[in-house]
C-alpha cells in the first residue's frame, strides 16, 4: 500500500483515492470490529491474509511429520494414543485454516499446489528432525508453546474466519503443550540417561522455538502493515519476550536448563534478558537448507500422490450415486 | 470456516485446477435442546462422506450430538453492501421492546 500521494491519509490500508468502501473498511478496523468474507477489502489485505493463513495451514500439515514419525515407537500405549490424537489435531487445524483461507477466494487446489511446488513457505521449525522420544516432549512444550503464544492474539484478528479458526485451534492446542511438558517431566525424573535425553532435546529446540516468532522487529518488513490492519496484535519481539518469561520457570520446574548463557532476570525491565539467536541459521533453513527440508517436501508430495486414487475413487462414486438418483427420480416421474 | 461464498474471487481462480470435491458448510448441535450452529466448512465428494468428515473434523471432543452438512453453493446470502437498507425496517421501532414502556415502573410482575 505504499503511496506517494501527499493527500493520502495514514489510515490502515488507505489508497490514494479513498472510496466509500475503503472508508467503511477503515472504520471497521478502527472500531476493532471484524471483516467478513463478503465485505469489501483492499487487495493487499486479501493477499497478505491469504499468504499468512495458507502458510499457517501448510505449517500444520507439514508439522504432522516430525511427531508422526514417533507414533509407531511411542514408549507406551497411552503415549501412543495421546500422540495420535495430537497429530490428528494438527491435521484438523490445517483443515480449519485452509477453509478460512478459501473464504478469501483462492481455491483449496491452488493452495495445495503452492505447497507441493514449493511456492508457499511453512514454518521453518518443522525442518528440524525429532531425533529422540524426548524431542516429542520438547516439540510439545516449546514448539506448541510458542505457537500458542503466537495464536492467542490471532483469535482477535480483524478477519473473522481466521479469528474463529484460531479460537478453535487454541482451545485444542492447550493439551499439546501440557502433554509435551509431561513427557519431559517423566524423563527428567527418570534415570540420569533419561534426564540427559530430555536436556539434549531442550538444547536442540530452544533456539529454533524462539525463532518461530520471526525475525527481530527491525528486520520484519511486513509486521507494521499487518499490525495496522489488526491482523497481528503484538510484534515478533514482544511475543518472543513473553514466551521466554513463561518458559524459564517452566524449565526450572522440570529441573532442566535452557541453553543460553545470557539468560538472566533483568530487574529493571521486569523481564528475562536472552542472548542473540542464530539468524543466519534461520535464513538458511527458511531458504531450503535445513536438516529436513527436502525430506519433508518429498514426503508430502508422495503422500499426496499416493492418495490420488482415493480422491478419484470417492469422486467417481459420488458421480455414480448422483446418476442413479437422477435416473430413479426420472423413473418415478414417468410411473 | 467459510461463512459465505466469497464475493470477489482472486484472479488466480481463472487458471485454477478444477476442485475434485465440492465444498460443504458444517453445522453442529452442541447438545439436545440447542440449535445447530455453523462450525466451519470442508471438502467432500458427497453428502455421506461430508457428514463423516464433519464428525472427524468438528466433533473430536464431544462438541456435538448432531451435524448438518449443506453444499456451500446452495446457500444464498443477503448482500453485505446493502445491509443498511435491507435491515432498515426494525430501526426506530423501539416500541417492539418491553423496555420502551416505562409507566409501569415500580408496579410488580409487569
Amino acid at each position: 500500500m505504499a503511496d506517494s500521494s501527499p493527500q493520502a491519509s495514514t489510515d490502515p490500508g488507505t489508497t490514494a483515492t479513498s472510496s466509500p468502501e475503503q472508508e467503511q473498511f477503515d472504520r471497521i478496523i478502527e472500531q476493532d470490529s471484524r471483516i467478513e468474507p463478503r465485505d469489501w477489502m483492499p487487495d493487499a489485505y486479501r493477499k497478505a491474509l491469504t499468504r499468512q493463513i495458507s502458510q499457517h495451514a501448510h505449517s500444520e500439515i507439514i508439522g504432522m511429520q516430525p511427531e508422526g514419525n514417533w507414533i509407531s515407537r511411542a514408549p507406551s500405549l497411552k503415549r501412543k494414543a495421546i500422540l495420535i490424537a495430537k497429530v490428528q489435531d494438527e491435521a484438523g487445524h490445517g483443515l480449519y485454516l485452509y477453509s478460512a483461507a478459501e473464504t478469501l477466494g483462492t481455491p483449496r487446489s491452488v493452495l495445495n499446489d503452492q505447497l507441493l511446488t514449493g511456492k508457499a513457505k511453512y514454518s521453518s521449525i518443522f525442518n528440524y528432525p525429532a531425533r529422540s522420544w524426548a524431542d516429542v516432549g520438547a516439540i510439545g512444550w516449546l514448539v506448541d508453546g510458542a505457537a500458542i503464544q503466537n495464536q492467542v492474539p490471532l483469535c482477535r484478528c480483524s478477519y473473522g474466519p481466521y479469528g474463529r479458526a484460531m479460537v478453535r485451534v487454541c482451545k485444542e492446542e492447550s493439551f499439546h503443550q501440557r502433554q509435551g511438558w509431561e513427557i519431559l517431566h517423566s524423563l527428567a525424573n527418570g534415570t540420569p540417561a533419561q534426564k540427559q535425553m530430555a536436556q539434549d532435546a531442550v538444547n536442540r529446540f530452544y533456539g529454533p522455538a524462539l525463532q518461530m516468532f520471526g525475525p527481530p522487529d527491525g528486520d520484519s518488513p511486513n509486521s507494521q502493515q499487518s499490525m495496522q490492519w489488526k491482523i497481528k496484535r503484538f510484534s515478533n519481539d514482544e511475543l518472543r519476550q513473553r514466551f521466554v518469561d513463561m518458559i524459564v520457570p517452566q524449565a526450572e520446574a522440570l529441573g532442566l536448563t535452557l541453553p543460553d548463557p545470557d539468560l538472566r532476570w533483568n530487574e529493571e525491565r521486569g523481564h528475562y534478558d536472552y542472548g542473540d539467536l542464530d539468524w543466519d541459521e534461520f535464513k538458511a533453513v527458511l531458504s531450503g537448507n535445513g536438516p529436513c527440508n527436502a525430506q519433508r517436501m518429498a514426503h508430502r508430495i508422495r503422500a499426496h500422490e499416493e492418495g490420488a486414487w482415493v480422491r478419484e475413487a470417492a469422486a467417481a462414486h459420488a458421480r455414480k450415486q448422483a446418476d442413479v438418483e437422477t435416473k430413479e427420480s426420472t423413473l418415478l416421474r414417468h410411473a | 470456516m467459510t461463512d459465505t461464498t466469497p464475493a470477489a474471487p482472486s484472479p488466480q481462480q481463472g487458471d485454477a485446477p478444477q476442485e475434485l470435491w465440492p465444498l460443504w458448510e458444517v453445522f453442529v448441535r452442541a447438545s439436545r435442546g440447542l440449535s445447530h450452529v455453523h462450525a466451519g466448512s470442508l471438502h467432500a465428494p458427497d453428502a455421506t462422506m461430508a457428514v463423516r468428515n464433519a464428525r472427524d473434523l468438528y466433533t473430536r471432543r464431544n462438541e456435538g450430538v448432531s451435524v448438518w452438512v449443506v453444499p456451500a453453493d446452495a446457500i444464498t446470502t443477503s448482500d453485505p453492501d446493502a445491509k443498511g437498507a435491507f435491515f432498515e425496517s426494525p430501526k426506530g421501532k423501539t416500541y417492539r421492546h418491553a423496555t420502551y414502556y416505562t409507566k409501569s415502573e415500580g408496579v410488580k410482575h409487569l
